[in-house]
């Protein structure tokens, strides 16, 4: 397969701070290509400089082969399209905001009025076109978003984080139709994502980033059978510890992931094991609950990330985790930095990497 | 006390009469002051987006500069543009001093820091992000820097009510520069000064006048009250139950 995008090198700095740091990539044809590391690990940056909204500070950049710089650069955003984490609508009708590119790219009013219909079909928003944008749900927002940018049909989709703040309804929906985008259309699409299952299924070819540089680079069967060695480098994403297993008398397995953190999970194994919890699995309390759930510890806050409609938190309870919860849980609680929680999630939630 | 309710009872016939000359007084303060903020709006938009989009040095002191403007007392801009205007100014060979040129220009003068500087905030108030989202769904940068000022629409409109509430309003710089030369220059509030001044029969204008300048300044202001609470209301609907 031909190399739709080089990257040699490449480096961008903001200020003193190196965002991107040597980075040397091919992006092939019509692979799913997911840049898979922990937030602030400069994903973000990456997609920025490949929809071309960025300038890397040195590096080159080549699309099919040709080294894109200044005026070209301009040109070139119309052959990518990026979709952005936060979900950005403009304030106005569902069709109006899907329509806006093929407006700009001075398409015939028939064929945008035929095209959104079909980009709506896709994202599974038939009959939405007259609705306000803004007064849908979270999830309806980001398939919209994303219709907006497959009716563009570019050669470069990139999708920063498209399923981070999403029911696993809306989530699967929209991985869905990335799957079916890549087959049927062979769109090159590049997922950014600390989602450890969506990496795992969805691309091709993983490249792991951390610190603004890309560690490794492979299939998810290389990638996941070489983390259980070099989990250490890995640990930065969410909610994944190594750790050693025994089996307990009941048959689940208990994991110590040190500092005196043991986790229960319902699958079996023994020696030195690396896990993974979902941050929408852990449910969090101000006080202590009796649950069905096998683990229970309790932290303080000592992170607090606001996503729109759903808020990020670190908890500390000897090991960083991250937790998930609406921003109305999240007012209705009371939290704050250093607030005293408890953390709960089922052995089953547990998943051995 | 009956000179007042006399004047009550004779303001509200001639308002209700179609009198010419009352109703030429309105319409040029309609005019006048609508024309000064389509002209404001027309110069400080982009004004309001160069302060708001771009980055460059001395832009807040800029922008408190217009801030700090927007309490220019009337009289004192309307001295200002006077001697400007006047013969010996340095506009002075436009000969637009006493035409209802002058109350244009000046009253979007001393409209425009309003302009300017609610919709700067109403523009820097989108999400940043909008930016590069018309970016890459391929606007150029015009058509992005566009797709931002429709995203701040609501600021926009407000701004320009905002600043025609003021124009229609002011006594100074129309009494100044405009010279309230009847039927062309007389606007609202100079002729409520002047029929108030000369009493007796015009005292009954004064009041009429003054009813038909507050209906409007109130009318605008009921306008931006419910087209705030609805917006308000429509903001409460979208919260997630």
């Amino acid at each position: 397969m031909p190399a739709l995008v080089e990257l040699k090198n490449l480096t961008k700095c903001f200020g003193n701070i190196k965002a991107l740091d040597d980075i040397t990539l091919q992006i092939q044809e019509r692979e799913i290509l997911a840049l898979l590391g922990p937030n602030g690990s400069g994903k973000t940056t990456l997609l920025k400089i490949l929809a071309f909204l960025e300038k890397p500070t040195s590096g080159e950049i080549k699309f099919q082969g040709q080294t894109v710089s200044g005026k070209i650069a301009e040109r070139m955003r119309l052959q990518s399209v990026m979709v952005f984490q936060k979900t950005l609508l403009f304030n106005t009708t569902v069709f109006n905001n899907v329509a806006y590119g093929l407006k700009i790219r001075k398409i015939s009013k028939n064929i945008i009025e035929e095209e959104v219909m079909k980009a709506l079909k896709v994202v599974k928003l038939e009959g939405y076109e007259k609705r306000s944008a803004k007064k849908l749900s979270g999830g309806e927002q980001q398939r919209v978003a994303l219709a907006r940018a497959l009716i563009l049909k570019t050669k470069l989709l990139l999708l920063d984080e498209p399923t981070a703040n999403l029911d696993p309804k809306n989530a699967s929906i929209i991985e869905e139709v990335i799957a079916t985008v890549n087959r049927e259309l062979g769109t090159t699409i590049v997922i950014a994502t600390h989602n450890m299952f969506q990496a795992k299924n969805l691309p091709h070819r993983i490249a792991l980033m951390n610190d603004g540089k890309i560690s490794e680079v492979g299939t998810p069967t290389e990638i996941f059978g070489r983390l259980s060695k070099t989990l250490a480098s890995f640990a930065a994403v969410e909610n994944t510890f190594a750790g050693t297993a025994r089996i307990t008398e009941d048959g689940t397995t208990s994991a110590d992931i040190g500092n005196s953190v043991k986790i229960e999970a319902t699958f079996q194994s023994q020696g030195r094991i690396s896990v993974f919890i979902r941050p929408e699995d852990i449910i969090l309390s101000r006080s202590r609950f009796t649950s069905s759930a096998r683990n229970i510890f309790k932290g303080k806050i000592v992170e607090i990330l606001d996503l729109g409609s759903v808020v990020r938190l670190k908890v500390d309870v000897g090991k960083i985790f991250t937790v998930q919860v609406t921003k109305r849980s999240f007012s209705e609680m009371g939290l704050n930095l250093n607030s005293e929680v408890f953390l709960a999630f089922k052995a089953s939630s547990v998943q051995i990497i | 006390m009956n000179e007042i309710l006399d004047g009550i009872i004779k303001a509200l016939q001639l308002i209700f009469s179609g009198d010419p000359t009352f109703y030429g007084i309105i319409y040029r303060s309609l005019l006048f002051s609508g024309l000064a903020t389509v002209i404001a709006a027309l110069w400080g938009t982009p004004i309001a987006m160069l302060l708001s989009l771009k980055e460059f040095r001395g832009k807040s002191i800029i922008k408190g500069f217009f801030t700090t403007l927007i309490g220019m007392p009337t009289v004192a801009l309307g001295l200002i543009l006077l001697l400007i205007f006047s013969k010996a100014g340095p506009l002075g060979f436009f000969g637009i001093l006493y035409t209802p040129a002058a109350i244009i220009i000046g009253e979007a003068v001393l409209v425009t820091p309003l302009i300017v500087s609610i919709e700067t905030s109403a523009i820097e108030a989108v999400d940043p992000e909008m930016m590069s989202l018309a970016k890459t769904l391929g606007a150029s940068e015009s058509q992005a820097s566009i797709a931002i000022l429709r995203e701040a629409a609501n600021g926009v409109v407000l701004s320009n009510i905002a600043g025609f509430n003021r124009a229609i309003a002011e006594l100074g710089v129309a009494l100044l520069v405009g010279g309230n030369i009847q039927g062309l220059t007389d606007v609202l509030t100079t002729d409520i000064s002047m029929y108030t001044q000369r009493g007796g029969e015009g005292f009954a204008m004064a009041i009429g006048l003054a009813i038909v300048l507050l209906l409007i300044v109130f009318g605008i202001n009921l306008i931006i009250m419910i087209a705030q609470k609805a917006r308000m209301l429509f903001a409460l609907g979208r919260i997630p139950q």
